[in-house]
């Protein structure tokens, strides 16, 4: 098991976003995160990588416990992108994605601030990284491009090559396919495809039921906070528990 | 700040800076030659101390995107600190300039790692509590300080030498400022400076790529106060007479106006900022009653005309005329 969660908790104010929910995601798999608007499923992404603190339960990324900061999270394997687009405007897209090495960098004050020879060889080495990166998800024309000057769905990809450079064990996708055209849509279809064949384990939320069909080999649906079922695509589609959840009766 | 816009200029790659740094060179290598009197030397080594203060300040405010309206104090303090080792315990000055400009950068440390928790507003608020307090306790605390009047300072020394004269300082200010801007650029192309921008950029994201946040507004914050106290010893020792007026909150007021004029997240926007919100005081005498005022003036004009100061407004004109031939 790569990653374990039990009894996760979350409430803000007297809502309940989460409660009690257990999860276990089987290495080198691409499991979704599915339910209707409000379920908690970005609450469950955001308590995986510790931008929440969870009210109760633990988690367990290879048997060790996780806590603390964001970062620490990081540190330990955890990576994401996000619904919302984060992507550092302040850069061009190359740098995002060199920014994305951090973890993997070693780079003292001094060394900074001296600009020692060991440092622009390894900047070398990482500018390379980054723009096989850029390739893989098919922005290499934009490396050099100011991120602010890119097109929604470009930023959509950057967010994930940035992702990626940290080496992630486990790539939390929230909403990679929101905004995107079919077109689109499919290249990101693949795209996670090829990072699961890399042995990345996915997690993946979305709206696009076709994309998490198709590319998901494990699918958790959450309702009102909670786990309401889990299992294979084609099971947890025919489940009558889930198609009332999204349908708002039994069918 | 949040409410500061984000530069959207990414940041100059090794090459231009270099360029960069060889023209603030050969300007510096060159200006003496328009210079025809000691007060035009003694305008362009207020440039310089100017421009490092801005240098570092821009490291916190341009690059990892926090604010501190209280930075005169780690000027001043830098100031005070080598003035009061030198006067009143006997360190030789170069010696009493490192040690206050370490104590600045242990304080800023202490500072900050209550201070930097604070966000936007609520940063801009907090920093500036610190630079009135440091102020108060530099023009009350007159047994140590002279208090309101000041204190005279003893000549930089080197090599048993006293350094005196304008044309002297002026090479080591130069040199000073080369220096600065040298670390500076260093740092913003390194994974260290990518890490502060990215905070600017995003701190959540900085955050889900193992990035701590709270460690490396830190390092800027220690960084551009060691940048100030440097500045401020050089201007005690240059001057040979400090105020408390050094440390005020209208210097502080000065030095971020000077940052965000001349572009914020660029190394040489800082200087250009530092060198015109310097220069122009005295060069129209008329403005120098109005200083205050002139100041306001700048601030918002540039906020409102051009949001991304002077230098990254120019290099946008510029890229978008080549792209355009006309």
């Amino acid at each position: 098991m790569l990653l374990r969660a039990e009894n996760l908790s979350k409430s803000f104010g007297g809502v309940a976003a989460l409660r009690d929910v257990d999860l276990e995601l089987e290495p080198g798999m691409v499991h979704s995160l599915i339910g209707p608007n409000g379920a908690g499923k970005t609450t469950l992404l955001n308590l995986l990588s510790g931008i929440y603190r969870p009210d109760t339960g633990r988690i367990f990324l290879d048997g060790a416990e996780l806590g603390g900061a964001p970062h620490a999270f990081a540190a330990a394997g955890i990576g994401r992108t996000f619904q919302n687009l984060q992507v550092f405007f302040n850069m061009s897209a190359l740098e995002n994605v060199m920014t994305g090495r951090w973890r993997h960098e070693r780079c003292s004050l001094a060394a900074a601030l001296l600009r020692l020879p060991a440092l622009e060889r390894s900047e070398r080495r990482g500018r390379e990284a980054a723009r096989q990166l850029l390739e893989f998800v098919g922005l290499a024309p934009w490396a050099e491009r100011a991120a602010d000057a890119m097109p929604y769905g470009a930023l959509k990809r950057l967010e994930i090559a940035r992702a990626l450079a940290a080496k992630p064990k486990l790539l939390l996708l929230d909403e990679p396919a929101a905004g995107l055209n079919p077109t689109e849509t499919r290249d990101i279809d693949r795209l996670i495809r090829e990072i699961a064949a890399r042995g990345i384990t996915v997690v993946l939320v979305e709206h696009n039921m076709q994309l998490v069909m198709e590319v998901s080999e494990h699918v958790v649906v959450l309702d009102y906070g909670r786990k309401l079922a889990e299992g294979a695509p084609r099971a947890v589609s025919a489940d009558p528990r889930v198609i009332e959840a999204y349908l708002g009766c039994s069918a | 700040m949040s409410s500061f816009p984000t530069a959207s200029s990414a940041a100059a790659p090794p090459s231009a800076s270099r360029r960069g740094l060889a023209a603030l060179a050969l300007t510096a290598a060159l200006l003496p030659l328009a210079l025809p009197n000691a007060y035009t030397y003694e305008v362009a080594i207020l440039v310089g101390i100017n421009a490092v203060t801005c240098v570092g300040l821009n490291i916190l405010i341009g690059y990892a995107g926090q604010i501190s309206l209280g930075h005169a104090a780690f000027f001043g303090l830098g100031a005070y600190g080598s003035a009061i080792l030198a006067a009143r315990y006997g360190f030789p000055p170069l010696l009493a300039l490192a040690a206050a400009t370490a104590a600045v950068g242990a304080l800023a440390w202490l500072l900050g790692r209550p201070l930097l928790r604070l966000r936007g507003h609520y940063l801009a608020m907090g920093t500036l509590g610190m630079g009135v307090i440091v102020s108060v306790v530099l023009a009350t605390e007159d047994g140590i300080t002279g208090g309101p009047d000041g204190m005279a300072v003893p000549p930089l020394t080197l090599f048993g030498q006293a350094i005196a004269g304008e044309r002297t300082w002026y090479w080591i200010v130069a040199a000073a400022l080369l220096l600065a801007v040298w670390l500076a650029q260093n740092l913003i192309e390194s994974p260290r400076g990518r890490a502060l921008r990215a905070l600017h950029g995003s701190e959540v994201a900085a955050g889900a790529l193992g990035i701590d946040a709270g460690r490396h507004k830190l390092s800027a914050f220690v960084l551009s106060a060691v940048f100030a106290a440097v500045a401020g010893g050089l201007m005690a020792h240059y001057a040979g007479f400090i105020t408390p007026g050094r440390a005020s909150f209208l210097h502080s007021i000065e030095l971020v106006t000077m940052v965000v004029f001349g572009g914020m997240a660029s190394t040489f926007g800082a200087v250009i900022g530092a060198a015109v919100l310097t220069t122009l005081p005295q060069l129209l005498t008329v403005l120098k009653e109005y200083e205050m005022v002139t100041l306001g003036a700048v601030m918002m004009l540039t906020m409102i005309l051009m949001p991304g100061g002077l230098v990254p407004t120019l290099e946008k004109a510029l890229a978008a005329a080549r792209g355009k031939p006309l």
